[in-house]
């Protein structure tokens, strides 16, 4: 009595939904997977909405999805133990539907896009884990999961089981992560009044900000932090590469204790009550650590095929470009009468390739490689940039000019010469 | 070391969790191999919910009710590959209320 679906996708994160949603739609017969609760139950991101991949799936989003504060302002600030530099961009344009970019709550984003996967028709099961992939020789024929008489077959199996990835592991498709290829982040969210958090961030009701932080509360460690304004709470948090973790022997909540006592920013969280702490792993090896995306009767969509941009901090939205971009070529197989082979599926490399997913993680993919690199950039730098930042703005008697010389002899006795041309060289060459 | 891990207690409880009680989805497959070969143990301060315990004896102990499912005890473990790891059952683990 085994049953037998067009697709099964497992997983109802954002990749999981765009491609269930997309199929689904399509009039195709689909199984969705989900060992949460809920969807959404296991799902941590910072968390912003890029509106333009969801428009490409569900143009109306905005009537009813649960988003918090679309963005208005967006800081940038690299910060030294004292003090941060930065840029800040604010513009009322950003004001003018519709809106780019919003913060949301994954737990509540997610129930919404699965309602609508499930209103279009996919059959979505909660509470189920799958174990591993049914194979004959080489091609997925379904999956096995935790429940009893658990095994179900498809003629295309979508794995979009995020950034771990288990399954294609146990397939033998891809090896196991390096640590030097994920970033580990963790966050907090903190509730405050809503009047308090629009005062303190300069706001109106649904406008919000967000700083990318950079420096030295990473340590020296390759990564980020970040504090983005939800309606009525903040959600903040740092995160780095695992391979600096383990080098360095820094705990993630230690490191996210000392970023949250940093004078800038303590003041912005003062009195917020913290109701849930998460950790995440972020796929952020690049275009050279891609995994294969395709086989005889799978594709892999999302957090597990490595599609983030670290550099822009994307990510949700390539994971529902992937999911969709893999259903339109089931549905474009399906209608062809065409087999789901590997032959077959390399329509969905073709597609990925002409959108902004690959060519934008072709651009960065030397990043990952000259970051891990050179510490410097997370060091040293933030700290010349801060403290040539204080000795220009003190006002103490010393004339401009000598300001100056201070400042080109604090980075070249820091950097070299050579060593300062060498990172502009590197960085240049990162971003090209 | 102490200060941290009362700290990351105090985060943890504000968790919601389903205990899947006796039947941990991760395990230390060799305890030998921890207390033994490796020096670093670093599980024990990379473990974001510090899962993993390092004993006066040089041994590891792990207890998974706080686990937040990331995946860095499996995959920072690479030179050993002496951590088992499973996702829990359907339903049991961490429950996001926000995530």
């Amino acid at each position: 009595m085994a049953e037998k679906f067009d697709a099964i996708v497992v997983g109802a994160g954002p990749a999981g939904n765009a491609a269930a949603y997309t199929l689904a739609k399509s009039g195709l017969k689909v199984l969705q997977l989900e060992r949460g609760e809920y969807p959404g139950s296991k799902n941590v991101q910072g968390a912003i909405l890029y509106s333009d991949a969801l428009e490409q799936i569900i143009p109306d989003f905005r009537e009813d999805a649960p988003l918090e504060r679309h963005l208005i302002e967006q800081r940038i600030w690299v910060l030294d133990d004292e003090s941060y530099v930065g840029t800040h961009y604010r513009s009322n344009e950003f004001n003018k539907p519709p809106y780019n970019r919003y913060t949301i709550i994954r737990a509540q984003f997610d129930k919404w896009f699965s309602k609508k996967v499930q209103d279009a028709g996919a059959l979505l099961i909660c509470e189920t884990t799958v174990r591993e992939l049914l194979l004959d020789g080489e091609r997925v024929i379904g999956v096995r999961t935790d429940r009893e008489g658990g095994s179900i077959y498809a003629d295309i199996v979508i794995l979009a089981d995020g950034v771990n990835s288990l399954l294609a592991k146990k397939a033998g498709f891809h090896p196991e992560l390096k640590p030097r290829d994920v970033a580990l982040a963790v966050k907090e969210i903190h509730f405050l009044p809503e009047a308090t958090l629009e005062s303190r961030f300069n706001v109106k009701a649904d406008e919000g900000v967000v700083i990318e932080m950079a420096g030295k509360i990473t340590r020296g460690m390759v990564g980020t932090g970040f504090l983005y304004t939800n309606r009525e709470s903040l959600t903040l948090g740092v995160g780095c590469l695992l391979s600096d973790f383990k080098k360095m022997g820094i705990s993630p909540y230690s490191l996210l204790e000392r970023m949250k006592a940093h004078p800038a920013i303590a003041p912005l969280i003062e009195g917020g009550e913290m109701k849930e702490y998460c950790a995440h792993l972020i796929p952020e090896g690049g275009y050279n650590a891609m995994p294969p995306l395709f086989g005889d009767g799978w594709m892999i969509v999302g957090d597990a095929g490595m599609f983030v941009n670290s550099v822009h901090r994307e990510g949700s939205n390539l994971a529902m470009t992937t999911g969709r971009l893999a259903a339109e070529t089931v549905i474009d197989l399906a209608a062809a009468g065409m087999a789901m082979s590997k032959k077959n599926l390399v329509v969905y490399r073709h597609k990925l390739d002409a959108t902004f997913v690959m060519k934008d993680l072709k651009k960065y993919k030397n990043m990952p490689a000259i970051l891990e690199k050179n510490q410097q950039f997370f060091t040293e730098y933030p700290e010349l940039l801060n403290r040539s930042a204080h000795a220009l703005v003190t006002v103490d008697g010393v004339d401009k000019k000598t300001k100056e010389r201070e400042i080109r002899k604090s980075f070249v006795a820091k950097r070299s010469p050579f060593g300062l041309l060498s990172d502009a060289w590197k960085l240049w060459r990162a971003f090209e | 070391m102490n200060k941290g891990m009362i700290k990351v207690e105090e985060k943890l409880f504000q968790n919601r969790y389903r205990v899947d009680a006796g039947r941990p989805h991760i395990q230390i497959t060799n305890p030998e191999v921890c207390t033994v070969a490796c020096k670093e143990k670093p599980c024990t301060f990379c473990c974001p919910a510090a899962c993993y315990t390092q004993e006066g004896d040089g041994r590891v102990t792990l207890i998974t009710d706080g686990c937040l499912e990331c995946g860095t005890c499996r995959i920072i473990c690479t030179e050993h590959q002496n951590v088992e790891w499973e996702y829990p059952r359907g339903g049991y683990g961490i429950l996001f209320k926000f995530g």
